[in-house]
Formats: structure tokens, sequence, C-alpha cells
């Protein structure tokens, strides 16, 4: 652990000063706040890793084609048992998650389930702590702590292959880097079994809903935007910031002008 | 312990809002809860009929027909060119649009198979209602559904879908706004495309 320490020190401080570094003033896109000064810069990496997800699961971008037979999704398949080895590993870092927050049941939930499914799952290939006991995941992360400890959501980020992002959340991705308890058990090897396995199940995931991805990617008309948000509402969604800075549900007739008004599509 | 405490001041708001709500409000959100309770059914009756995509589109265009306010939500995501077009250029537009509804969401909710959506209740909100689901899709965990319901159009219908916080409105918005610029602000040429998109 103490080779981390001064390392630990200096990305704390980087990740916090560039977190408060960038004040631009945010606008209202499509009902919701959207802060993107490096819009740009943001827009070229998104085109990058549209053409490296194309690339990756060999498709041209411009030519999906989606009337392919639907994969049964009732019945197991190898890549579901990575998926599931690669989130149970997920675990541990998510409980130090729900105790940084003070959210000491769903800390409990997913500890229980780490311990279940890592032991009768067979080092969670299984679920049976989800199916059988109804101990589901409660997903978080460090960006999610930030949140809860009141760092502002910074300016929309996208990263390169990890695709968006907000400037606290990209900061809490580097910090849950050495929040993860497994880092400190595990030999080099193990951890870097650990990290193929979640690299794994993430783009397990990204196979499994990939309709809903090349839907965004690639049928949109401005997909960089589409892409935006939805991560911003579903970010906000996830960190229960629903109401932080603008509710489109909140009185629709207070703001009657032809742009507020369209969540309450009657209120016109 | 907290989570019970909450569930207690949840159970008593509830029964406060019963007893000074009156019948009438709570007809409403039967009805809400019942109309999306509906189209659940109906939605898993499509996506287990193991048919062919384009075949279960169709019938997820013909669901969303029948239970959601589609005139409303075209117009909608339309914004002010809905008003500057005549009758006749939105009525095809709002077909189009009906049709890559029920392409797009389709495709989603393929994804759903082999899960179940627990409608888990309604409450009001503003001017209409709130109609709460739980996804519980295998190995995952459970996904927030909501659907926002109305009775404005004269019928009892839903006029937008909440995904994990991912908005129908907004992002259909975003995305008419992004295909229209595309046409330079050519509806009939939107119309168009949006037969062919989805």
């Amino acid at each position: 652990m103490r080779h981390f320490s001064r390392s630990t020190i200096v990305l704390l401080l980087s990740c916090s000063l560039w977190v408060s570094g960038c004040a631009t003033q945010p606008e209202m896109q499509d009902g919701i706040l959207v802060n993107d000064p490096y819009e740009p810069e943001n827009r070229r990496m998104h085109e990058f890793n549209k053409s490296l997800d194309a690339k990756l699961s060999g498709v041209t971008p411009d030519a999906a084609s989606h009337d392919q037979p639907t994969r049964d999704t009732a019945r197991m398949q190898p890549m579901d048992l990575v998926i599931n080895m690669g989130s149970n590993l997920s675990l541990p870092g998510k409980v130090v998650n729900n105790l940084l927050q003070g959210r000491p049941g769903p800390a409990a939930g997913n500890l229980s389930r780490f311990v279940v499914n890592s032991t009768v799952g067979i080092a969670g290939m299984f679920d049976p702590a989800g199916r059988g006991m109804g101990l589901n995941e409660t997903d978080t992360d460090f960006g999610e702590t930030l949140a809860v400890w009141g760092v502002p959501e910074g300016a929309y980020l996208e990263l390169p292959v990890l695709g968006p992002s907000t400037q606290r959340d990209s900061a809490g991705k580097v910090i849950d880097l050495v929040l993860d308890p497994l880092v400190y058990v595990l030999t080099p090897s193990q951890i870097a079994v650990e990290y193929g396995l979640r690299i794994g199940a993430k783009a397990g995931d990204r196979a499994r809903f990939s309709d809903s991805v090349d839907s965004v990617l690639r049928d949109s008309a401005d997909s960089y935007a589409q892409a935006r948000l939805i991560y911003l509402m579903h970010r906000r969604h996830d960190v229960g910031e629903k109401g932080a800075d603008f509710d489109p549900y909140d009185d629709p007739y207070a703001e009657a002008g032809a742009d507020a008004g369209f969540i309450d599509p009657y209120g016109n | 312990m907290e989570i019970d405490r909450r569930r207690l001041l949840a159970l008593g708001g509830a029964a406060a809002f019963a007893l000074t709500a009156g019948p009438v409000s709570a007809m409403t959100a039967s009805s809400a809860q019942g109309l999306i309770q509906s189209a659940v059914d109906d939605v898993f009756k499509v996506i287990n009929s193991g048919q062919s995509p384009a075949r279960m589109y169709q019938q997820f265009e013909a669901v969303f027909a029948r239970y959601a306010d589609v005139n409303i939500i075209a117009r909608s995501v339309l914004g002010p060119p809905a008003r500057q077009i005549g009758d006749a250029e939105f009525a095809a537009y709002r077909s189009a649009f009906q049709g890559y509804i029920g392409r797009k969401y389709g495709k989603r909710f393929r994804e759903f198979i082999g899960s179940q959506i627990e409608v888990e209740g309604a409450h009001p909100l503003k001017s209409y209602y709130a109609v709460d689901a739980v996804a519980y899709l295998n190995g995952r965990a459970p996904m927030d559904i909501e659907w926002h319901v109305s009775d404005k159009s004269g019928q009892v219908r839903f006029f937008n879908l909440i995904i994990e916080g991912v908005n129908m409105l907004a992002s259909e918005r975003a995305e008419m706004a992004a295909m229209l610029s595309r046409r330079k602000g050519d509806v009939a040429a939107l119309t168009e495309d949006l037969k062919r998109a989805g």
C-alpha cells in the first residue's frame, strides 16, 4: 500500500484541480443542462471512438444491418460467465464507495453478493445471490461518491475508448483504480486477470446491448449529441441529481416558452 | 434501517394522500397504472411471440399507437416547425414518426427477452401521473422505468417514457432537430428519412 501513497496524493490533487479548473456557462439543450466547452475536441474524440467501435465489432459505421436473429438472452452463453465474473470482481470497489457515501445498506448488500457469488457462484461465474436471494448489485463508483460529497459535475468529456464522461466522473475513474481493495490483496498477475475479466465484462455488455449502442452510434443523425444527452440524463439519474439543475417535469406552465414546455407537451 | 424508516414514511404519506385526495385522484392513478400494465402485457406478448423482427416492429408500432398519445409526442419532438406546417404535412410526418418509434424502441424491447417488468404504482406529478416500473434483466442491476400518463387528449394515454433517467421526449427531440437540420428544415424530407430510420 505504501508505494501508492505519494502517487495517490498527486492524483487526487491534480484531479481536484482539474474538476474545479473549468467554470463555463452551461446551457439548456433539449430540456437538460449541458456544459460542453470542449465540444470540438470531444467531437473529434467521438469520431475516433466510433470508428474504433466499428472496427472492433466488425461493422462499417454507416452500414449496420439490424434484422439479424435475436439471441436468446434467457439462455446462458459463455460470454455471460465472463460478464458475471468481471462484474463480481468490481463489487469490492463498489462496497468501498457505498461506505464513502455513507450508505451502509447498499455496502452490506454488495458485500454479501460478492461473498455468495464468489463461493456458491463459483468465483462469480454464476449469480445465485441475484437469482435466488434478491441480492442485486447496487451499481456505484467514485464519480458518484464525489457527487454525494458535493463536487460539481464539471464539463462534459468524451474519453478515448471509454467514451462519454464528465470531469467529475473521469476523476472518479482514476481514483477507483486505487480504491479497489483487490489491488492490495492480489498478486500483480492476479490483478492482470481481474482487469482482463472486468474489461471482458464491459466488452460483453457492449455485445449484449449491441442494438441499443448501435442505434445511438450508427443510426443517430448526430450521434455525438445523442450520446452526450443519454449519458448526462442517465448519470444524473444514477447519482440522484435528477432535480439538481433542471427538472423538466417541474411546472411546465411556469415556463411557457417554446423550449421549456415541451416535456409537458400539453403545457403550451 | 434507514430504508425501513423511509418505507414507513412513504406508507404514511400514501395513507394521508388517500385520505385527503378522495376517490377521483385514486381512480386516475389506477387507470394510469392500468394503461401501462396493459401496454407492458402487450409488449411482452409481442416479445414472446417469436416472430420475425420486421413483424415484431409492426406490432410494437401498433402497441405504441394504441397506448401513447402519438399526436402530442410527434408534435412535441418536432418543436416549433410543427406549428408552421399544414395538417396534411403534419399527418404524413406523424405517421412516419410512429413507424420510426415502433422500429427504434422495438429493437430495444427485444433486449428484454427473458426479463420481467413489474409495474409498481402510479403517483400524481404536476398535471399528470407518473407510473413506475422495474425491469428485472438476467444478471444485471434492475432498471427503473417510468411512464408519464395524461388524459388531456381526451383519453388516458402515455406521452413520455423514461428508462434509467433517459427521457424519450428529450432524446427524440434532439434526434429530430439533428435530422431536420440535415435537411435544412424541410419537414417533408425529414418525413421521407423517418420512413427508413429507426
